[in-house]
C-alpha cells in the first residue's frame, strides 16, 4: 500500500521543551489514522509539520510523496487542512470565505462556483451562505472550517482536534462526514485526544506520548496487547479501593483508579486472588490509561 | 452532510497536481490572497472613501483658508497647490503604514487569518506581497483624492497628474511594508503608538508637506534627504505643477530603493515568526 505521510526521526524543540522527540510515524493511503494523545504530547505540532508551517530540528518528513519542506507547496495543493483553532475570516459570509479558498487552492476559475456551492452542501450551510461567519453558531463555525478544507476535493485531509468543544449532535455530524471521507478513498490523519473518536472512526490509531509514538495498531489490537480481554472494577468506599489498589500491586496486576472504583486490566487472567467485582470487556481507554499513565476523557 | 453520496469526486477531475509547475510569486497564489482583500474591502469602501475626501477637504480648509489669507505663496508656489500636493503624501503615507501595522497584526494574531493561508499552496513571500500589493494599489488610488479635492479650491489640471497614482503606489508599497515589519517585530498592538508618535508623525511634518524643508535647520534638513516622504512630496509637486526636472529621477529612484528594500525586510521579518 502506498504511503501518504512519513516521519523518520522528527523532532522539534521549542526552547527548553522537545515538543516532537524522534518521531516516526507511516500513515498509509486510504486510511483513517488516529493520532491520539494527552494535551501537550505533540500532536499539534506535528500537524503543523506536516504543511510545513514548523520547520523540524531533525529528521525527514514527506507527504504525499514530496519532501518537506522544500516542496511542501506542491503537497500543500492536494491537501485539505482542518485546524484546530478557529481562523475563519469573521468579517467574510461562508461563499466568500471559500471562494477566496477555492482561489488559493487553484480550483480552476469555471469550476469555483459549483465547487463552492458543494462544500455549502458538505457543512449543510447553503440556507446560511451569505451570512457573516460573526453571526454563525460554534458548530455552524466548525463545519464551514471542514467544507474549506474540502473545497478542492484534497486527496489528504489533516483534522486538528476535529471536534474537540462541540456539542454531543454536532460531534456525530462530523463524525459521519469524516467517515464519507474515508469510505470515498480520502486518506486522514486526525488527532485526538478523545478516545471515543480515536475508537470510532480509526482505522489505526497511533498512541503519542512525551513527542513520540509508544503504541501503535488497530484499536482491538492496542486493547488486546495493553489491556487484555477483560477489567475488573471494583467498587467500593475509598478504604476498600486503597485496600483494592495495594492488593493488585502486590500481586504486580496492572490497575487503575477509574472514578469511584479501581480497574483491574487482563481480569481473563486473574487467578483465584482476584477480588468481587463487575466484568466489563476491555476498550480503548483502558489501553490508553496502561500505556500513557494518563488519564483523559 | 453529504461527502460520501459523492463517492470518487476526491480524486477526479482535475489533472494530477503534481505535474502542474509550482514556482516563487506565482499570480494564482497572489490573486487568492488579494481576492479575500477586495472581500473585505467591499464591506468598509464607502468609510475609507468618505475619509480620504474629508481629510483633505479639512486640511485645504485648514490652511487654505485661515494660513492662505496670510501666506499667499510657499516658496514660488501657490499655498492651494502646495498644500494640495503636500496633503496627497500624508494621505499615501496613512493609508499605507497603518494598514501594514495594523491589519497584518490583526490578522497574523487575532483571527490567525495567515495561519490559515499558509496551510493553502501559499507562500509567505506571496502572502506579504499580496498584502503589500493591495495596500499600496489602493493608497495610489486613494492618493489621487487630495489632487481631486483641490481641484475645488482652485489647483489646475495638469497631464503630470496622471503619474500621481504611480508615485502614491510605489510609496505605499514602501510604506506597507515598513508597516508589515513593524507589526512582525511589536510585541503588542500598543507598541505602535511609538512607532506612530516617533516615527510617522515627524517623518510627515519633515517632509515638505505643508511648509518647505528648506526653512527648517541644517541638521533636520539633512534628515529630510533620508526621508522617503519628501522624496515622493517633490515628485508628487514637480508632477502636479509641471515642474518634473531631472532631479525627480533621483527622488524616483529612492522611493524605489526603499520599497525594495522595505518588502525583502518585510518577508524576512513575518516570515520569522510566522513559521516557526
Amino acid at each position: 500500500m502506498a504511503v501518504a505521510i512519513s516521519l523518520q526521526g522528527v523532532s522539534k524543540r521549542f526552547g527548553e521543551i522537545n515538543a516532537v522527540n524522534g518521531l516516526d510515524l507511516e500513515v498509509s493511503t486510504g486510511v483513517c489514522f488516529g493520532l491520539l494523545g494527552p494535551n501537550g504530547a505533540g500532536k499539534s505540532t506535528t500537524m503543523r509539520m506536516l504543511t510545513a508551517q514548523t520547520l523540524a530540528d531533525e529528521g525527514s518528513i514527506s507527504v504525499l510523496g514530496f519532501q518537506l519542506p522544500r516542496e511542501s507547496k506542491q503537497s500543500r495543493l492536494e491537501m485539505g487542512v482542518v485546524p484546530q483553532l478557529d481562523n475563519l475570516d469573521t468579517e467574510l459570509t461562508c461563499r466568500q470565505i471559500l471562494t477566496v479558498f477555492a482561489r488559493l487552492y487553484r480550483v480552476p476559475r469555471t469550476e469555483r462556483t459549483a465547487a463552492v456551492e458543494r462544500a455549502l452542501e458538505i457543512a449543510n450551510l447553503q440556507p446560511r451562505a451569505d451570512t457573516i461567519v460573526k453571526e454563525l453558531s460554534g458548530g455552524m463555525r466548525r463545519r464551514l472550517l471542514v467544507a474549506r478544507g474540502l473545497i478542492h476535493r484534497p486527496r489528504l485531509v489533516l483534522l486538528d482536534e476535529p471536534t474537540v468543544g462541540l456539542d454531543p449532535q454536532v460531534r456525530q455530524e462530523l463524525w459521519t462526514l469524516i467517515d464519507g471521507l474515508r469510505a470515498s478513498g480520502v486518506t486522514v490523519l486526525m488527532s485526538t485526544h478523545y478516545i471515543e473518536e480515536a475508537e470510532r472512526l480509526a482505522d489505526t490509531v497511533a498512541v503519542m506520548s512525551s513527542g513520540r509514538i509508544i503504541a501503535q495498531g488497530t484499536p482491538a489490537e492496542l486493547v488486546s496487547a495493553h489491556a487484555g480481554e477483560q477489567v475488573l472494577e471494583v467498587y467500593g468506599p475509598p478504604e476498600r479501593l486503597a485496600e483494592v489498589g495495594e492488593l493488585a500491586a502486590s500481586n504486580g496486576w496492572s490497575s487503575r483508579r477509574s472514578g469511584p472504583a479501581v480497574a483491574i486490566m487482563r481480569a481473563e487472567s486473574l487467578d483465584s486472588l482476584a477480588p468481587e467485582g463487575i466484568r466489563r470487556p476491555a476498550n480503548l481507554e483502558d489501553a490508553f490509561v496502561a500505556l500513557t499513565g494518563e488519564e483523559i476523557e | 452532510m453529504s461527502w460520501s453520496s459523492q463517492p470518487e469526486t476526491a480524486v477526479v477531475g482535475r489533472p494530477p497536481a503534481s505535474v502542474r509547475r509550482v514556482g516563487r510569486l506565482e499570480p494564482a497564489a497572489l490573486a487568492g490572497v488579494m481576492s479575500r482583500d477586495v472581500a473585505i474591502f467591499g464591506r468598509y469602501w464607502k468609510a475609507t472613501t468618505f475619509s480620504s475626501i474629508v481629510q483633505p477637504t479639512i486640511y485645504l480648509l485648514a490652511f487654505g483658508l485661515g494660513f492662505g489669507t496670510l501666506v499667499k505663496t510657499i516658496g514660488h508656489v501657490k499655498t492651494i497647490e502646495y498644500i494640495g500636493t503636500g496633503t496627497v503624501a500624508t494621505a499615501v503615507l496613512f493609508s499605507s503604514a497603518f494598514p501594514g501595522m495594523f491589519n497584518t497584526f490583526i490578522r497574523w494574531q487575532f483571527q490567525r487569518t495567515y495561519d490559515a493561508m499558509l496551510a493553502a499552496p501559499v507562500d509567505v513571500e506571496e502572502l506579504i506581497t499580496a498584502e503589500v500589493l493591495w495596500i499600496s494599489l489602493r493608497a495610489g488610488v486613494y492618493g489621487m483624492a487630495p489632487i481631486l479635492v483641490a481641484f475645488a479650491f482652485g489647483l489646475q489640471p495638469e497631464w503630470g497628474m496622471l503619474l500621481v497614482p504611480l508615485i502614491g503606489f510605489v510609496t505605499g508599497f514602501g510604506f506597507a511594508a515598513f508597516g508589515v515589519t513593524v507589526a512582525a517585530i511589536a510585541k503588542t498592538i500598543d507598541n505602535f503608538n511609538y512607532i506612530t508618535s516617533a516615527v510617522l508623525t515627524p517623518m510627515f511634518l519633515v517632509a515638505g508637506t505643508f511648509f518647505p524643508v528648506s526653512s527648517l535647520p541644517e541638521g533636520v534638513r539633512q534628515v529630510a534627504q533620508v526621508n522617503p516622504l519628501y522624496h515622493c512630496v517633490q515628485l508628487v509637486r514637480d508632477a502636479s505643477l509641471g515642474t518634473l526636472g531631472t532631479a525627480d529621477l533621483g527622488h524616483a529612484a529612492v522611493l524605489l530603493a526603499f520599497a525594495l528594500l522595505m518588502w525583502r525586510l518585510a518577508i524576512s521579518q513575518l516570515g520569522k515568526r510566522l513559521i516557526d
